[in-house]
């Protein structure tokens, strides 16, 4: 990992466990645990978008595999929380080899057309045979470490956000090495970095499958913290807001995922004030912040960083 | 054999205005190569402004259509001048598609401020019984709605062969440089394509809202139908978009009569994602003409 | 520029000073979360207007005690997320004294765990049987719409006096119909009803007519519809298109004059349950709710030019059974919810004559709704 890398990491780990400490209130802190939750699911898209160049509408799917099939296992089964959130991953990452492989073969936009489908089949199926149907299942074991239960919103903020981090530090060193030196390659020419003999496909796939393993994460943790789920949390909405997050954090830098996840998660709080209209001001927000920070707010933030030296 | 016919047109029906939407779909990306997710939104346009003429202001019927797809137009215009235009230079089209999903949502709260949540409707354009055909029954409005789409599709049809700007948007569509070094203004041709998408799709809007009734946030899933209906034909295929429409539209109904109601969106994907790794280009497209595309 | 400075200040004082003789008393908060927007929003709209014109009429009255009431209403955008969001807000920022709502059946069982470890009593304004039950561990929890069950009871009943043995029901793939769904297919055999036919459609769907042939040919003697918003006239329309021959009944979301509107003539003969909110200027004027109903339609027509509806209602009578607390026990949560619980008997609603116990936090059955049809463009109630 470069220096400056972990240097932010560390700055930010600082700030992720003061946090609480300064602000008490459990509604902040609850805002804090959705930011996490929709970060884990931005970050692992903005790897896939901007080092791998392809887009996926289908996140949800991944999410809502996550959340379902840990929430089953645990209720149902009795399995441990923690096990089974490993194996909803496993079954997330399995699904998504079998998107992966033919849409990736597959020139252009395919991924993307392909995951819309994928997003829209998993919310039909949950919406028909999922527990409750369309009405949702509750009751949902909460997840505990070695006989100790998480009740409280600061476990869940500390939960989240360690796992945030972790995933982060994961990520800067996977792009670091060469895996993302190669990735970085197909972006820019798939034809160009074929003939220096880098299986460019196969390397899609990789990181498609790990889209899919922080989105199903995600997805466990959501089922295990709000402790009720219904088919309308996993719905093609989601998958846009999560495309969303990525664009307005930026797709060069992996910070953009969790920027994204603050600005997006925060500013519907944040309008709560508009009562009726703020689906417009939403809209008009999201407008302007497209056309004017066309890169994402973390490069307009690098720079800025940049300049302030500077002076 | 009864049922199987009833079947079918409730599919027709259905499957004109995902025609519709998808041919909206094949215009913009054309010309621009981005999916304009906001398509399904001049749908809801074109209802609630058509209420708004005809039933609110009690204009007459022929003054309300004129009216409606004049406001559809401008909105389309004013979406291209004032999100697409300032991006199209940059080439980026991800983040083109982000924003035609920010004016959507924009359009929306919009519709939402003026109209409410409820549903609107107006009369069928014709008042009579429904038809009767060998023991299916046909309201007169799905045979207006399968019409007017019919029409549309003639006049595209028309506008693309014959006139020299139709031919200069198929030109762009084929290779934007070469139209470029030919001299067309593609800029314009830009604009157009979202004005003539904008006007198809609230044309679409105007027909179904007797039957189907229209509501702010109709759009979305409209927008949803439409791209698979534009996948299914290939998408910048103009034809290949009416066929996808219909095709989608009477599996959607084929599925419920035949299969199970609850499945009949999940079906229609499936069939969709099969074409797809199938035939990539879609069942009309041809797949060198995919290899030029970006996106 | 002094006269300016002292012209402001003179104004900012008597406002001071006005508001302050108005009230002397702190106000009392409530919290109320409701589906503003989104899908469900044809729930959280007539609830948010009705709490809001509650509010102004009660707090014009004098308050409680002399104490304002203030309810803070959220939007939950019809999603769980968004509820829980909410819930937190309320109870941690503004320090409610009770919730009423939230509107669906899916956000309340969300925030059910938030407002128990709270300890805050809350109000549900959706129908699902799994807010209230079980009771020992929905200690916190009421609700004020009738169970589905009941409308569906309603239904059969009427059916079985009628002599309609086979139904074909077609439901809508929301919360809403799935859970009416269970119950019309679970009460089915209690009342000697086969259910032929089982269709669904979505809720953005424009056309229903190829689930409704198969019905028709399903040889279904009546229809079963079971949505809200648009749904409901589009099966109306087609149902009407389609001279199915068989009489269409449709779910308690039926009750609201612009479904007859919309529908026009095709919503002729459409047979449904519903609440006497909806059918209140036909109620004899002896019957207790009728002075409650008349007042509470009348209102809210005069100030939303629209009709509350039975949804508009259910917030009314959460709001009124916590305003009723609040007069009896005063600001503190533990005893506004066993006055809840123990009080409120016989107690004139808006949905019904409520009868709340230790073993029913509902507190309504079947008898909270008539049987109407639609005739002539306006309800008449069946008998």
């Amino acid at each position: 990992m470069k220096k400056d890398n972990a240097l932010t990491i560390f700055v930010f780990s600082l700030l992720i466990l003061i946090f609480p400490l300064i602000y008490k209130d459990t509604y902040l802190l609850t805002i804090g645990i959705f930011i996490g939750i929709n970060a884990l699911v931005a970050i692992g898209l903005t790897i896939l978008m901007g080092y791998a160049g392809q887009i996926s509408i289908g996140q949800a799917g991944f999410y809502g595999i996550g959340a379902y099939v840990s929430a089953i296992l645990s209720l149902y089964f009795g399995l441990p929380v923690l096990l089974s959130m490993l194996l909803a991953i496993v079954v997330a990452c399995i699904v998504s080899i079998f998107i992966a492989i033919p849409a990736l073969r597959l020139k252009g936009h395919y991924l993307a057309v392909a995951t819309l489908g994928f997003g829209e089949i998993v919310y039909l199926i949950l919406n028909e045979w999922g527990p409750g149907g369309p009405s949702g299942f509750g009751d949902i074991p909460r997840i505990s470490l070695f006989g100790y239960t998480f009740t409280t919103s600061y476990e869940y903020f500390y939960f989240v956000w360690s796992i945030v981090i972790i995933v982060m530090i994961f990520s800067f060193n996977l792009i670091n090495s060469m895996t993302g030196k190669a990735l970085k390659a197909i972006h820019g020419s798939e034809t160009a970095s074929a003939t220096v003999g880098i299986n460019i496909v196969k390397l899609k796939i990789k990181v498609f499958i790990l889209s899919a393993f922080y989105a199903s994460m995600a997805g466990a943790i959501y089922a295990h913290y709000v402790t009720f789920l219904s088919p309308s949390s996993f719905s093609l909405f989601y998958s846009v807001m999560v495309l969303m997050m990525v664009v307005v954090g930026g797709i060069s830098n992996l910070w953009g995922g969790v920027v994204g996840a603050f600005i997006i998660t925060i500013l519907p709080e944040l309008l709560r004030g508009f009562k009726e209209l703020d689906v417009l001001v939403y809209g008009i927000i999201l407008t302007i912040a497209l056309l004017f920070v066309r890169k994402g707010f973390v490069p307009l933030i690098l720079e800025g960083y940049r300049r302030w030296l500077q002076k | 054999m009864t049922l199987l016919l009833q079947f079918i047109f409730s599919g027709l029906t259905t499957g004109s205005v995902y025609a519709l939407v998808g041919i909206g779909f094949n215009i913009v990306y054309n010309s621009t190569s981005i999916i304009n997710l906001a398509q399904g939104e001049f749908v809801v346009i074109g209802g609630l402004m058509m209420w708004f003429f005809f039933v609110g202001l009690k204009l007459p019927f022929l003054v309300s259509f004129t009216l409606t797809l004049a406001v559809a137009g401008l909105v389309g215009f004013l979406m291209e001048r004032l999100t697409i235009r300032p991006l199209i230079k940059k080439g980026d089209l991800l983040l083109m598609i982000m924003v035609t999903i920010a004016v959507s949502i924009l359009i929306r709260g919009l519709l939402m401020f003026k109209f409410g949540k409820d549903p609107y409707t107006y009369p069928p354009f014709t008042v009579g019984e429904p038809i009767v055909f060998l023991g299916a029954v046909i309201s007169q409005q799905t045979l207006w709605v399968i019409g007017i789409t019919c029409i549309c599709i003639a006049i595209l049809y028309l506008f693309f062969n014959k006139t020299m700007t139709g031919r200069a948007m198929k030109a762009c569509s084929l290779d934007i440089k070469a139209a470029r070094l030919m001299g067309i203004n593609v800029s314009q041709i830009v604009m157009l394509s979202f004005i003539i998408s904008a006007v198809i799709g609230a044309v679409g809007g105007i027909a179904i809202t007797p039957i189907s009734l229209m509501e702010y946030d109709k759009g979305a899933m409209l927008s949803v139908k439409g791209f698979c209906a534009a996948i299914m034909g290939g998408l910048g295929r103009g034809r290949g978009a009416v066929v996808g429409g219909f095709t989608l539209g009477i599996l959607e109904s084929l599925t419920a009569g035949y299969i199970h109601s609850g499945l009949k969106d999940a079906v229609a994907l499936f069939i969709m994602l099969f074409i797809l790794f199938l035939r990539p280009a879609g069942i009309f497209g041809r797949s060198e003409i995919m290899r030029l595309r970006k996106f | 520029m002094k006269a300016k400075l002292l012209f402001f200040l003179v104004v900012l004082l008597s406002i001071l000073i006005f508001t302050q003789s108005s009230f002397c008393k702190e106000p009392y908060k409530i919290g109320a979360i409701f589906s503003v927007t989104g899908a469900a929003s044809f729930l959280g709209e007539p609830e948010k207007n009705t709490v809001l014109m509650l509010v102004e009429q009660i707090n014009k009255a004098g308050g409680i005690k002399g104490h304002p009431i203030e309810v803070i209403v959220e939007d939950s955008k019809s999603d769980e997320t968004q509820a829980v969001l909410a819930a937190k807000k309320l109870i941690e920022k503004d320090k409610v004294l009770a919730i009423i709502g939230p509107s669906t059946t899916g956000e309340s069982m969300a925030i059910i765990p938030i407002v128990t470890e709270a300890k805050v009593p809350m109000i549900s304004c959706a129908a699902g049987a799994s807010i209230t039950l079980p009771v020992k561990e929905r200690y916190w929890i009421f609700k004020t719409p009738q169970y589905d069950t009941s409308a569906v009871e309603a239904i059969y009943t009427y059916m079985k006096k009628k002599g309609i043995k086979k139904v074909g029901i077609i439901t809508i793939s929301t919360a809403f119909g799935d859970s009416g769904r269970k119950a019309l297919l679970e009460l089915a055999p209690k009342f000697g009803i086969q259910v032929v036919a089982d269709e669904r459609y979505g809720p953005k769907d424009t056309d229903m007519t190829a689930q409704l042939a198969k019905i028709k040919a399903s040889g279904a003697e009546a229809v079963i519809n079971w949505s809200v918003g648009p749904g409901q006239v589009i099966v109306t329309k087609n149902w009407y298109d389609l001279k199915m021959g068989i009489p269409l009944y449709q779910s308690h979301g039926w009750g609201s004059k612009r479904n007859i509107e919309l529908a026009g003539k095709a919503a002729e003969g459409v047979i449904a349950p519903l609440g006497r909110i909806v059918v209140w200027d036909k109620l004899p004027d002896t019957h207790p709710q009728k002075p409650i109903l008349k007042k509470y339609v009348t209102d809210y027509m005069a100030r939303y030019k629209s009709e509350p509806g039975t949804f508009g209602g259910h917030a009314y009578d959460a709001l009124m059974m916590v305003v009723e607390a609040l007069k009896n026990v005063g600001p503190d949560r533990k005893k506004i919810r066993d006055y809840i619980e123990t009080k409120i008997k016989k107690w004139p609603g808006t949905g019904g004559i409520f009868n709340m116990s230790p073993e029913d936090h509902c507190g309504l059955d079947m008898t909270s709704f008539e049987m109407v049809i639609v005739k002539n463009g306006d309800w008449e109630i069946l008998k």
